[in-house]
């Protein structure tokens, strides 16, 4: 199969691979799980004392660390399961419901 | 040239998993399988195989090692029985949807509640629906030449499936048997080299069994199951290959004196040969009886099974578990189905038998006959029955 998959409703049966593999690495990067949030991390940096606490405690890897040495969330694929704020040494991640 | 030697079959069993060169047995013992797994190991610790045996800790670890060494492209090989087979039955269901060629022995026996040891059928019939082909054996030679069949069905291409040989416990597990043995230079010949569809490999990564989320999970198991039934002419093919090299033909329905039969009683596994006996007794008191084996399950031989009932009016199926709460046991359920549009001209009567080891014996097989007899005379099926219960 070819990826990135643009519309998963027009894969039929006869173009999958054998038992339903995945035969490209690196492939969930083309599923967002951002929209699953219902509360977005946000981080004041004014506080932030560059700990990377919560770089290391993402457990989904959608925290990274820009050229200036701050933390950045990426949204795309940002649960919201609040492991960084929680972790955060600074107390600079708060937790602020996502508007529908 | 073959060599024709006296051994238990489950020692057979093991010999043929070893002329198959498998590459990782992966097993827990449990009786009466027990015998095929310890001979392994001593196979192995011998260096007469040349393989990695690991001895799990419960029968859930062997499926899961089995799916391992399989997905890396190792040929894979267990065994199991009962409660075994109940306890890696969750990993049973995803070996044939990742599709993984592994072979699998079960030693048929009873699942517990009360706790038993004996045979009957009611393991396999608790697995029925896990996407694997399944096959069933009569004697010790069936069961040694369904393992080297067994490998090369699994491991063709067309095919990439796991397959289960059904073996009775006791019965035939540990009786011992003339076998005629292949020599390696035969079961070379006949059994290619696995070369797996689709291998684990750090040079080119790929996901086996990810998430099936809703938009996906019906087309993978619409593979699945189109694959299952594919498997069959591939089957088909490799037990014809392997009589005309060998001389010893399996066929989807075996049939004994079926030719002119009008009644015919139907049986799976190691009861088809007392069945022969009632049949030949029966055939001497003047009856038109015939005697249909149903050797491969899944997937289920329909036309196959239809050529074989084609002139019969009656059908006694010997049933060797329960499906409880329902219309009998699970083999008539089927059979009736696949019947179903010629459900007015041929009597189904549904015999609940040889449980737990039970024996049953040939006049109980000619009864089910006679009483099947009575119900075509009737032109009504009876309702199903316990062989032998005592009320």
């Amino acid at each position: 199969m070819k990826w990135p998959i643009k519309n998963i409703n027009e894969i039929k049966w006869q173009d999958l691979e054998l038992g339903g593999a995945i035969t490209e690495p690196g492939t969930s990067k083309y599923y967002k799980t951002g929209d699953w949030r219902s509360f977005r991390p946000e981080i004041d940096r004014s506080g932030c004392i560059k700990c990377y606490f919560c770089y290391v405690f993402c457990p989904e890897g959608a925290i990274t660390i820009r050229e200036d040495g701050f933390t950045e969330i990426n949204y795309d694929y940002c649960k919201g399961c609040g492991i960084c704020a929680k972790e955060c040494k600074g107390k600079v991640i708060k937790m602020v419901e996502e508007e529908v | 040239m073959s060599k024709r030697v006296g051994i238990e079959v489950s020692l057979g069993v093991s010999e043929a998993v070893k002329l198959c060169n498998a590459d990782v047995v992966a097993a827990y013992p449990i009786t009466p399988q027990t015998h095929i797994v310890e001979h392994l190991s001593e196979l192995v610790a011998n260096g007469e195989l040349d393989a990695e045996f690991v001895p799990v800790e419960s029968e859930h670890s062997a499926m899961s090692v089995c799916c391992g060494s399989s997905a890396t492209g190792a040929r894979t090989y267990t065994a199991t029985s009962s409660q075994g087979l109940a306890l890696m039955s969750e990993i049973v269901y995803i070996a044939s949807s990742m599709r993984l060629p592994i072979v699998m022995t079960v030693a048929d026996r009873s699942l517990s509640g009360p706790i038993s040891i004996w045979n009957d059928h009611t393991d396999a019939m608790s697995i029925r629906d896990c996407g694997w082909i399944q096959y069933f054996v009569e004697n010790g030679q069936e069961a040694f030449d369904a393992h080297i069949m067994a490998f090369k069905i699994a491991e063709d291409h067309r095919v990439i499936l796991p397959v289960m040989v059904h073996l009775d416990g006791f019965i035939l597990t540990h009786m011992i048997e003339p076998i005629e043995f292949l020599s390696q230079e035969e079961v070379n010949s006949f059994l290619p080299e696995f070369k797996p569809a689709l291998a684990l490999n750090p040079d080119k990564p790929v996901t086996m069994g990810p998430v099936g989320v809703p938009e996906i999970y019906t087309e993978v198991k619409k593979a699945q199951e189109v694959a299952l039934k594919n498997s069959k002419s591939v089957i088909l093919e490799v037990w014809k290959e392997f009589g005309d090299k060998f001389g010893r033909y399996f066929n989807p329905v075996e049939t004994y004196k079926i030719d002119d039969a009008e009644i015919a009683l139907l049986t799976m596994g190691s009861f088809g040969e007392p069945a022969m006996l009632a049949v030949d007794e029966l055939r001497k008191e003047g009856e038109k009886a015939g005697l249909i084996k149903l050797r491969l399950w899944r997937p289920f031989p329909i036309e196959e099974f239809l050529e074989a009932t084609n002139n019969l009016k009656g059908l006694a199926v010997v049933d060797r578990a329960i499906t409880y709460g329902t219309t009998g046991g699970p083999v008539a359920i089927e059979i009736r189905n696949v019947l179903y549009e010629k459900k007015d001209s041929i009597i189904i009567n549904d015999f609940i038998a040889g449980l737990a080891g039970r024996d049953v014996r040939i006049n109980q097989f000619k009864q089910m006959y006679y009483e099947t007899k009575e119900a075509v005379k009737n032109g009504k099926a009876n309702e199903y029955k316990f062989i032998g219960v005592r009320e």
